[in-house]
């Protein structure tokens, strides 16, 4: 995927729908642990706007099929997904979820506009325009970690290198038209190392393929609603 | 992964007292306290966890070192000597309805 303009496709949606939804459930498992109470409720605060992004999208790509969001939510197994593989992966450290946060916010940063100015959907239009405000918030958030550690302590700046370092071959999904300008600017001013545009990149999940960590996220994340359908509270 | 402190406040984090404005109109009033590394991350670590559920359109940090108390102790003659003034409450007047927040 390399232009924004792809994600007003059904496919795009869908990417977007579960990049959201699987990233959420990822940055709810720092609650309670994350490194302060103040991160703490930052990242679910992040989580909840993922969240209602993703409930957005599901429940209109929902409606074309007559489905529930719950539905594409709790009864899709792995191989449905298609959401970028870097949202599954697990969380690491603080710097390597907030790296990895920085990533994905650019790329919504690039295509949330898009789809609140171009979508044909109205539906997915508010969505959108109500995402841009949401991922304004979270981008700062993200690129002032970012910042803060790379320039940190030696300690803090090991920790932001391994992570560049793991997460960049999975970049492919999210670089869209614009998103290595945002994120080199970050990696600059947090004085990290630029790493090449043209190195490899992992394949993407547009084929149902994903790497083993998703299995085990949807596990947790669907076992609930799996063992009671349609319970309601 | 080496063990790090987690949970909690981090005590080499400066406190901030934060005010938040809940309505134009209204003033700003302190609902509590945050710790962050700089103002910066105070505005943003108090719009986290003071307006999560719509309670404010503006913000102010203060260090909490520059906040200056009365000292406990003053207590008696400071505020006492205000306490048989009855007649120094707005209350000896009607306020007209279409009068919005004093």
């Amino acid at each position: 995927m390399s232009a924004t303009s792809d994600l007003s496709s059904a496919a795009g949606q869908q990417t977007l729908a579960d990049g959201c939804l699987v990233l959420s459930h990822r940055l709810s498992e720092w609650m309670s642990k994350a490194p302060t109470m103040e991160e703490d409720i930052a990242l679910g605060n992040i989580a909840l706007d993922l969240l209602g992004q993703a409930r957005g999208l599901l429940s209109h790509i929902g409606d074309q099929v007559g489905v529930s969001e719950d539905q594409l939510a709790y009864f899709r197994d792995p191989a449905d997904f298609r959401n970028p593989l870097i949202c599954e992966l697990p969380n690491g450290d603080y710097g390597h979820t907030i790296l990895r946060q920085l990533f994905v916010d650019c790329w919504l940063a690039q295509v949330w506009p898009v789809l609140a100015a171009t979508a044909p959907d109205e539906v997915v239009r508010g969505v959108a325009e109500k995402a841009v405000k949401e991922n304004a918030y979270h981008l700062r958030h993200s690129s002032a970690w970012v910042v803060r550690l790379g320039d940190g302590t030696d300690e803090s700046r090991r920790r932001m290198v391994a992570a560049l370092d793991a997460l960049w071959p999975y970049r492919g999904e999210l670089a869209v038209d614009g998103w290595y300008d945002r994120v080199e600017s970050v990696l600059t001013e947090a004085t990290l190392p630029l790493p090449a545009r043209d190195a490899w990149t992992q394949r993407t999940s547009s084929d149902g393929w994903h790497t083993e960590h998703l299995g085990y996220l949807l596990a947790e994340m669907q076992s609930l609603a799996r063992a009671h359908p349609g319970a309601t509270w | 992964m080496t063990a790090q402190p987690r949970g909690g406040a981090r005590s080499d984090w400066p406190l901030w007292e934060v005010f938040i404005r809940a309505r134009n109109g209204l003033h700003h009033a302190h609902v509590g306290s945050v710790h962050a590394v700089d103002a910066e991350m105070a505005v943003g670590n108090a719009r986290d966890v003071y307006t999560r559920r719509g309670e404010g359109v503006s913000i102010w940090v203060v260090p909490s070192t520059e906040i200056v108390a009365s000292d406990p102790a003053d207590k008696g003659s400071l505020f006492e000597p205000a306490l048989d003034k009855i007649y120094r409450h707005p209350t000896f007047y009607e306020i007209p309805d279409g009068v919005g927040n004093i």
